[in-house]
């Protein structure tokens, strides 16, 4: 392939490599919410994200099905579905933290990981089994609410959903940002991340405060699994493991426990692997390919670990959640 | 119900409960081969061996090896799908015994383990199928199956190569990033294994390896899950045997002092990197020798045989055992195969049955064969909450400080001791 070529694709691979970003960002918040504050990587964060998915287009399934979706403007049933994906998952995070990590709040952290694990497996099967006795398959193809495309030149487009997930993934982080920053609430979080006991003597209830963080992690997963289902078409139970790992390590590529970190991870994390699946093949004769782009992060990951394992912006950013 | 504990106690009354057992158990399955219940009943009766405590340590193995050697190759010998899957089980087990070195003893929690056994499977895989012909030369392969027993020697190198190479970059990490890290490690080289075939074609990539040449010894052909029963119970008794030698060594020792604090550990003089390379490289080893073993039972191998599934599949018997107790991970590992080889799998005949009688209408995604995840999920929860420890948990030495007085008094003193002493009676 001569070089023309490969600047012309180059338009389209960032745009890609940003939403994949965004998505990856607004995962890795969760990620990083529940690390400051328990020092626990929730394993399961991949999962909710997953249900979110299955959620929001089952929301748009069902609404297809009674005949409501046609007359409904699209960002009103788009919203629909973000708001109900967003609150039972969000319901979840607050119960899984119940069940599997508060009792184990005291135990040895490999411990607390092998139960995060299990609640993981757990979510995978239990949404393939309950899609496969409704469904009556694994994966699911939800109606695409936007299907408009905005020519930015004569040879870019950029596709309406994919902006929508852009600015929708922004508006989210900017009102977690606020929240954290300006709200007692917030405060009230990032004083338990400092320090559990004294925030307790400081008449903070930390068990409240820690589901409260659980509630917004996940709720933002699954909100990000009905962008997610939007953008892609096609949702299976396993699609949160993968991308959940991925949002880990754009976590840890920002600085695990710090929120703009994870933004910076996100898309940091999504354009190199969209920039490499791109031009890997071409650029080595086809002898490596975009089959490789898994790699990326999980190279990424552990070169971060070994050279800078406070990430990009672990130090700039002291505080916590 | 104290008297009866009591009877319990009693070395006699023990030796008539095995004994029984053991007869009711091989008489059952000799009448009727097909029961699924007798075959379990036969494995329990090494766990009812381990738990006659009032029995010497010595009878106990000897009644052991007397079960596993003789007694149920003799009875099930002739039943391929019990071989089978005992072999299955030896494999896990084995496997989960070099697991439980690097989770177990020095405390490294390891999610790619797996990329050790694929070490150990490719490269016997590798050099006794055609394979290795598409970049080497100089020999017309495959290799023949006498090859087999020093490519045990050769897995156990590779993988504990593989071993090091994971351990090199998790030196700096620690904990859940260990945990991340090694999972990663898994994953690249699932992935690698599933595209070398270009551009040079080493693994054949995702079309697998096939057919692995079968090994043979003094040239009998080693190819019925018989043969292969043996093959793995000779290595599972050589790794039990390396485990409890390391167990009490110097560097299991040293291992287990650093899964209690690295910290102190190391202030003790303990040397962190040497140590858990170590511990990654022996743990390793064992799985590539187990690779090589399923690589030639098999007769083919390709990367869905290596997921993160087995990595999480062989953590989980380790954890249900009883991370850092041989015993207990042995029976981890049978729990856990049988649960997966052979009991799911009858639920699912026994639910497929049902569906074809008309009984009841369930969806055939619903095999309850498929639901791993979901019972490794719940066992893994349940096991993190109600015991931690697992089943059989890891015992403590306890030293008995009056008998250590004593032993004092007795022994001659030694070293500096000695020397203040002679300059205190000097005085």
């Amino acid at each position: 392939m001569d070089q023309n070529v490969l600047l012309t694709m180059l338009p389209q691979v960032l745009i890609d490599g940003l939403t994949l970003g965004f998505l990856y960002a607004v995962v890795a918040l969760g990620y990083t919410m529940v690390y400051g504050i328990l020092e626990l990587i929730n394993f399961a964060h991949g999962e909710i994200f997953m249900v979110g998915a299955f959620l929001g287009t089952e929301v748009l399934l069902i609404m297809q099905s009674f005949g409501i979706l046609e007359g409904l403007n699209p960002f009103v049933a788009f919203l629909l579905a973000i708001l109900v994906a967003s609150l039972i998952t969000g319901g979840m995070g607050v119960t899984i933290e119940r069940i599997a990590y508060r009792p184990l709040r005291n135990s040895p952290r490999l411990i607390a990981l092998i139960s995060a694990i299990g609640v993981s497996f757990f979510l995978q099967d239990l949404v393939r089994f309950t899609e496969g006795l409704v469904r009556n398959a694994f994966y699911l193809s939800g109606p695409q609410l936007f299907k408009g495309i905005i020519p930015l030149s004569s040879s870019i487009f950029i596709p309406t959903k994919t902006l929508l997930i852009i600015i929708s993934a922004i508006v989210m982080m900017v009102s977690l940002h606020l929240f954290v920053s300006r709200t007692k609430w917030g405060i009230a979080m990032r004083a338990v991340a400092q320090d559990q006991q004294t925030a307790s003597l400081m008449s903070i209830n930390v068990n409240k405060v820690i589901a409260l963080t659980f509630f917004i992690g996940s709720s933002l997963g699954g909100a990000t699994g009905v962008l997610y289902a939007q953008q892609y078409g096609t949702v299976d139970p396993y699609i949160g493991f993968i991308l959940g790992l991925k949002a880990f390590t754009a976590a840890v590529l920002g600085g695990i426990g710090n929120l703009k970190g994870a933004m910076w991870g996100g898309v940091l994390l999504g354009l190199i692997e969209s920039l490499g699946t791109a031009y890997m093949g071409p650029l080595t004769g086809n002898a490596f390919g975009a089959e490789y782009k898994d790699v990326f992060a999980f190279t990424i990951l552990i070169i971060v670990l070994l050279f800078k394992p406070e990430g990009l912006f672990g130090e700039a950013v002291k505080e916590k959640v | 119900m104290d008297k009866i504990k009591a009877q319990f106690l009693k070395a006699s009354v023990q030796y008539t409960f095995v004994g029984l057992y053991l007869f009711i158990a091989s008489l059952w399955l000799k009448l009727s081969q097909e029961s699924i219940l007798a075959f379990l009943m036969m494995l329990t009766s090494i766990l009812v061996i381990y738990s006659a405590n009032q029995l010497s340590s010595k009878v106990r193995i000897g009644i052991g090896i007397f079960v596993l050697f003789i007694l149920l190759p003799f009875i099930a010998g002739d039943n391929r799908y019990y071989m089978e899957v005992s072999t299955q089980v030896g494999i896990y087990v084995a496997m989960a015994l070099g697991l439980n070195i690097v989770v177990g003893f020095a405390g490294l929690l390891d999610l790619g383990y797996v990329a050790f056994f694929a070490a150990g499977a490719y490269s016997y895989g590798i050099f006794a199928t055609a394979q290795a012909n598409n970049f080497l030369d100089f020999y017309q392969f495959p290799l023949e199956g006498g090859w087999f027993w020093p490519f045990l020697v050769v897995g156990l190198l590779v993988a504990a190569v593989f071993g090091i190479l994971l351990g090199l970059p998790v030196l700096k990490v620690k904990g859940d990033y260990l945990a991340i890290v090694t999972l990663g490690f898994g994953e690249i080289v699932r992935i690698i294994f599933n595209n070398l075939d270009k551009p040079v074609n080493i693994t054949n990539g995702p079309q697998g390896l096939t057919p692995i040449a079968q090994p043979n010894l003094f040239g009998i052909v080693i190819n019925t899950p018989f043969h292969y029963y043996f093959v793995v119970l000779f290595s599972i008794a050589l790794i039990i045997l390396i485990n409890r030698r390391l167990e009490d060594s110097r560097l299991g020792r040293a291992w287990v002092a650093i899964r209690e604090d690295e910290l102190a550990a190391q202030a003790m003089g303990i040397p962190l990197v040497k140590t858990k390379l170590l511990a990654f490289a022996t743990g390793a080893s064992f799985a590539g020798i187990v690779g090589v073993i399923f690589a030639a039972k098999q007769t083919y191998i390709d990367p869905t045989s290596f997921t993160l599934m087995e990595s999480i599949g062989i953590l989980v018997m380790v954890v249900l055992g009883g991370s850092g107790s041989v015993p207990g991970v042995i029976l981890g590992a049978a729990i856990v195969t049988i649960l997966q080889v052979q009991l799911l799998k009858e639920f699912s005949f026994f639910l497929n049955d049902l569906r074809l009688a008309g009984i009841i209408n369930l969806p055939s995604q619903l095999d309850p064969s498929k639901f791993q995840r979901f019972v490794f999920g719940i066992l893994l929860v349940i096991m993190a909450l109600y015991r931690p420890n697992g089943l059989i948990p890891a015992k403590r030495k306890k030293i008995d400080i009056e008998e250590l007085k004593k032993l004092e008094m007795d022994a001659p003193t030694t070293g500096i001791l000695m020397k203040l002493q002679n300059k205190k009676g000097g005085k």
